[in-house]
Formats: structure tokens, C-alpha cells, sequence
């Protein structure tokens, strides 16, 4: 690109180019100082957490702050992981909240990539009376906040004999996984030829066997999306683990570290460091599936 | 209806079933739930009781509290909203130059939004804005030179902890910004090239390509980003250890929803503010619809 303009510049003798390439110059370094400078603000809160982490109780309140200590007190981590305290029931750790978390996060995923994925099928491949009424409704239960579905689905989970149980954290992801969902996958399907589905009915397949035999192995993209975000989102949820669950051996991530605020709120190296362990495989998720879900993301932005 | 017809939509009734249920348990039914018990009296041990519109009346009558949580949830909404939805189209516009780095700048400026709303990232904010050895009043302080000691308190101070709130908002442009980038893309230069042909500016240009060009996303990302701020809690609650202070200052609608309904088991007081709340988004959404002629939609020719 560089020689091309430089070509250019050579043979133009009126300066057009010349100038051109100069003010876009400066309009790259202007970019980059204003990004840079952004992506330090950005990155500022991470490195603070990093090294509030790995402080003494007093290098934490030193004024200028010390943001290299020496030495790195690496055993804030496991002290914050596996600190007991008065409340806290004997034995019950970060772990048992890793544990909680996962249950829920994993099975989360599992129920709503299959849900999902199921009645995104029905709307994006079948014909049957109301699909049109349905999936305006289906849209429009993304506008209802949880707030106001949250008391009586309390109630009614409650009236089950659920409260204190993961079933109302897990079972709702079995019903669709919500809205949002259903959208997105269905989006996708919409992308693949409808030709495959023909070729495979002319081979005797039923819709179910189009849906899992076909489509699916199709849409693993689309599939990690989903799963990427339900991890997430029960990873961050903290609204549902609150009402529902009450025993601390029952409790998530989310519910320790607000415990942990309450009890140690001036700790903060505890505090970062369990924090920071907590953020730790959301991040190394990011990192990993980043291609995926900004793919998927931008993709659902769009349409 | 031929047979096959029939088959093809019981099959698919099948399909959605999950979405159907979802309708009726978790979505659907309980917002009928939500607005029947708006009318009634009830903390769950004792019968219900139908008291008509008394708790209207009371919350708008007889409830500071209610226009407190209101007025705050605004607060921070029309300035979180705005501003962070310029923020987040400067920061793609800037990242949409070709310049050096753009992969390792994406995933900076994406990165926090991934880590989203959890209690973790509330936790290291809390600690950012403490006002004596917060990293936010340090930076304050050698930017300005104003001493650590006069810099606002934060979220201890009635005045500046809802827009500590906001500023803490601002960490999460990212998640806007990797949409509108995508958007960005889609543009065609070829409509560039024709507005540099008929010799409009860059400032010309991004009035009369790259936003209207933009403009379907930001009708989306405006409506979904309203829906979302109205609904801010965990921050709040990590933060304020779920009582919204000082002195009401960061009381928001759903953290007094939580504390109505689950605090003091007033539910069908907190079904009502949970209805008020549901009727503001409807009404902020609707009106978004209304005004929407300044939305562009590609071969769509403009009357």
C-alpha cells in the first residue's frame, strides 16, 4: 500500500497526493495516540486489580500507590480461596462455589443450545398454523424485564418445593434459554440452503433427523455462541442465586464474593485476588472463542 | 389441511414446545401473574388479599422512596445511554481506520464488556472509586492537581455516587463497539467513493454515508441498551451492600423491587413497581418506534 503511494506521490508534481497522504498520516497517528490512550484506561482497571492482589494490608492504602510491590505476596491467592470465617460453614471454600457455579453454568449450557436449537428449527424450517403470531410473541418476551416475571415465578418455584434447589437456575434454560436465543440460532438456520433439508427428506429422513443429523453438525458456530454466552451469563449471575438459594454449601461464585465483601470489605488484596480468580476463566474463554462470538455478536446486531 | 400438512405441524408443535412452555411458566403467565398481584396484599405466609388499586396509590402518593428509585434509574440511564453509545461509535469509527494493531486494540477495548455486569468486576470498581487510595481520585489527581483529599467521595458522597455508576458504565463500550464495527464493515466504499467523487468532506461523509448507513444499529443498540440500564442492579448491590446508599442516593428500581419483595416480603407492592417498571420500558421502547423515521434501511427508497 506504502509503495503505491509513494508511486503516486512521485508523479503527481501538483502536491494532491502528497498532501492527501500527509493529512491521512496524520489522521493515523491521531487514531492510534486517541486508541492508545483509550486502551489504556481500559486495561488500567485489570492491572490495578493485578497488583492490589498481590499487597500487604498497608502497601494496599500507600498513597502514591505502589503498583509493583516487592514482594509479590503470591499467598494472598490461596488465602483468599480458602479463607473460613465465622459464617461460613466448616470446609466450605471458593471451591464449593467453583463447584455450585459449574453445575449450573454447564447444565445451563447443555439446555440451551438443545432448546434453543430445537425451536429455532420449527420456526426457520416448518410450516404450521400460527409460526407468524408465535414468533412475534417469542420476540416480543425480550422486552419483558425479569423483574416483573421474578416475583411470581418465585412463587410459583417456591410453591414447588424448589427454593433452595438449583432447578430454578437450571430448568429455565431447558425451555429455550430465552428469546434471544431462539433468535440467533434461528438466524442461522435461516443462512443454510434449504436444499439440504430437501436431499435428506428425499432420503427418508423425518424433520428430527434433518434437525440433529443435518443442520446441527452445521451450525457449530452459531451453537458455541449460545453456549459461550449461557456460560456467561450464569457465571455473572447473581439477581436468581440470591432469591433462590439460601444454604451456604448450595452457594455460587457470584454469592461467595459478595459474602466475602461483606465480611472483609476493607481486605481489598483478598478481595482482588479472589475477584481476579473468579474473572480468570471468563477470560481465558474470551481469549479462546474470541473469533466465534464477535462473529456471532456482530451477526445478530445486524440482522 | 392435507395429511402431510397436518404431520408437518404437529411435528413442529413438538419442536416448540419447550417455547410454549416457557410462555406459560416463565415469560407469559407470569406477567399476567405479575399485574393480577399488583392488586393484592399479600407477604406470602398470610391468605391473599385484593386491595384494588391501593398500592397505585400508595407509591404514587405516599412512596418518596418510589420516586427516588425512579428518578435515579432515569439518572442513570439518560446519561449512561448517550453517552456511552457516542463513546462506543467514536471508539469503532476510530478502530474502522486502517492502522497498526487493530486485533490487539479489539480485544482490549472487548474484553471488559465480557466480563460484564458479575460481582467481581463491581468489586474491583468499588475499589477504584474508594476516595482515599481509590485509583480514580489518583489519577484525578495528578491529571489536575487537585489533592486526593478534595477529589469527590464517590460512592460515599450523595451527589457522586450515581455517577460513579455511570463512569463504571462506561468500562462496558466495548460490547457497542464491537457491533457497530461490524457495521462499519458492511457499508460499501463504493458509497464513499461516490461521496468523495461528488466532493463531500469527511465530515460530509459521515453524515450522509456512515450514519444513516449505521443507523438500523443504533436503533437496535439504542432500544436494547435502554432496556438493559433500566434494569441495573448487581453493580448497585455489590456496591452498596444492597441498600442503595448514602441516603437513597443510588436506590434504583429493581434494587427496590428486591427489597420489597424479598426483604419484606410486600409482594404485591413490589409486583406493582415491577409493573411501573415493565410500563416505563414498554413506553421508552414505543416511543423509540415512533420516532424512528430517522432509521435508513438499505433498498428501502426514502419518501
Amino acid at each position: 500500500m506504502d509503495s503505491i503511494n509513494d508511486n503516486l506521490t512521485v508523479s503527481s508534481p501538483n502536491g494532491f497526493w502528497a498532501s492527501k497522504r500527509r493529512t491521512e498520516k496524520i489522521t493515523k497517528i491521531f487514531t492510534t495516540i486517541v486508541l492508545s490512550i483509550g486502551a489504556v484506561s481500559m486495561i488500567l482497571p485489570v492491572i490495578w486489580m493485578l497488583s492490589t492482589s498481590l499487597k500487604t494490608p498497608t502497601e494496599v492504602f500507600a498513597v502514591p500507590p505502589i503498583w509493583i510491590p516487592h514482594p509479590l505476596h503470591f499467598e494472598n491467592y490461596p488465602k483468599a480461596w480458602t479463607i473460613n470465617n465465622m459464617y461460613i460453614s466448616e470446609g466450605i471454600t471458593f471451591t464449593t462455589y467453583t463447584i455450585n457455579t459449574l453445575i449450573i453454568a454447564l447444565s445451563g449450557c447443555v439446555g440451551v443450545t438443545l432448546t434453543s436449537s430445537l425451536v429455532a428449527f420449527a420456526f426457520a424450517r416448518l410450516r404450521f398454523p400460527g409460526r407468524g403470531p408465535l414468533f412475534i410473541l417469542c420476540l416480543a418476551t425480550m422486552m419483558i424485564p425479569t423483574q416483573v416475571t421474578m416475583i411470581p415465578t418465585f412463587i410459583l418455584f417456591k410453591s414447588m418445593g424448589w427454593y433452595d434447589t438449583y432447578y430454578p437456575l437450571i430448568v429455565p434454560a431447558f425451555l429455550g434459554g430465552g428469546a434471544y436465543n431462539i433468535f440467533l440460532m434461528r438466524q442461522f438456520f435461516m443462512s443454510i440452503p434449504y436444499e439440504m433439508d430437501e436431499a435428506a427428506k428425499i432420503d427418508g429422513c423425518t424433520n428430527f433427523g434433518v434437525y440433529w443429523r443435518i443442520l446441527l453438525p452445521l451450525c457449530k458456530p452459531a451453537l458455541t455462541t449460545v453456549a459461550v454466552f449461557s456460560f456467561v451469563w450464569n457465571w455473572n449471575d447473581f439477581i436468581n442465586p440470591l432469591i433462590y438459594l439460601d444454604s451456604n454449601s448450595k452457594k455460587t461464585l457470584a454469592l461467595g464474593l459478595t459474602n466475602f465483601v461483606s465480611l472483609y470489605g476493607q481486605d481489598y488484596h483478598l478481595l482482588m485476588a479472589a475477584s481476579l480468580l473468579i474473572v480468570i476463566p471468563l477470560v481465558v474463554m474470551f481469549l479462546m472463542g474470541q473469533r466465534y462470538f464477535i462473529q456471532g455478536i456482530a451477526t445478530t446486531g445486524l440482522k | 389441511m392435507t395429511s402431510a400438512e397436518r404431520k408437518e405441524a404437529i411435528s413442529a408443535y413438538m419442536f416448540i414446545t419447550p417455547f410454549l412452555l416457557a410462555m406459560i411458566f416463565i415469560t407469559g403467565g407470569p406477567v399476567l401473574a405479575a399485574f393480577g398481584l399488583s392488586f393484592c396484599k399479600w407477604d406470602i405466609l398470610t391468605p391473599i388479599q385484593f386491595v384494588g388499586l391501593d398500592n397505585y396509590k400508595e407509591m404514587f402518593f405516599g412512596d418518596p422512596r418510589f420516586w427516588k428509585a425512579l428518578y435515579n434509574t432515569a439518572y442513570f440511564t439518560f446519561l449512561s445511554v448517550p453517552v456511552g453509545m457516542v463513546l462506543s461509535i467514536i471508539v469503532a469509527m476510530l478502530m474502522n481506520q486502517k492502522v497498526k494493531g487493530i486485533a490487539i486494540y479489539r480485544t482490549i477495548y472487548y474484553l471488559p464488556s465480557v466480563l460484564g455486569t458479575g460481582v467481581a468486576v463491581a468489586v474491583l470498581w468499588k475499589w477504584i472509586f474508594n476516595a482515599d487510595s481509590g485509583l480514580l481520585n489518583y489519577l484525578i489527581s495528578i491529571l489536575t492537581g487537585i489533592p486526593m483529599s478534595e477529589c469527590p467521595k464517590w460512592l460515599a458522597s450523595e451527589f457522586w455516587s450515581k455517577n460513579a455508576l455511570v463512569i463504571m458504565s462506561f468500562w462496558g463500550v466495548g460490547g457497542g463497539m464491537i457491533i457497530y464495527l461490524a457495521g462499519l464493515q458492511g457499508i460499501p466504499t463504493t458509497l464513499y467513493e461516490a461521496a468523495e467523487i461528488d466532493g463531500a468532506n469527511r465530515w460530509q461523509q459521515f453524515w450522509t454515508v456512515t450514519l444513516p448507513g449505521l443507523s438500523p444499529i443504533i436503533f437496535f443498540q439504542l432500544i436494547i441498551t435502554l432496556v438493559n440500564s433500566f434494569q441495573i442492579f448487581n453493580q448497585v448491590y455489590v456496591m452498596t451492600d444492597g441498600l442503595g446508599g448514602p441516603a437513597d442516593s443510588t436506590l434504583v428500581m429493581v434494587l427496590y423491587i428486591y427489597q420489597k419483595a424479598f426483604k419484606y416480603y410486600q409482594m404485591g407492592y413490589a409486583s406493582a413497581l415491577a409493573c411501573i417498571l415493565f410500563a416505563v420500558i414498554l413506553l421508552a421502547t414505543w416511543l423509540q418506534f415512533k420516532f424512528s423515521k430517522w432509521v435508513y434501511y438499505e433498498g428501502e427508497l426514502r419518501k
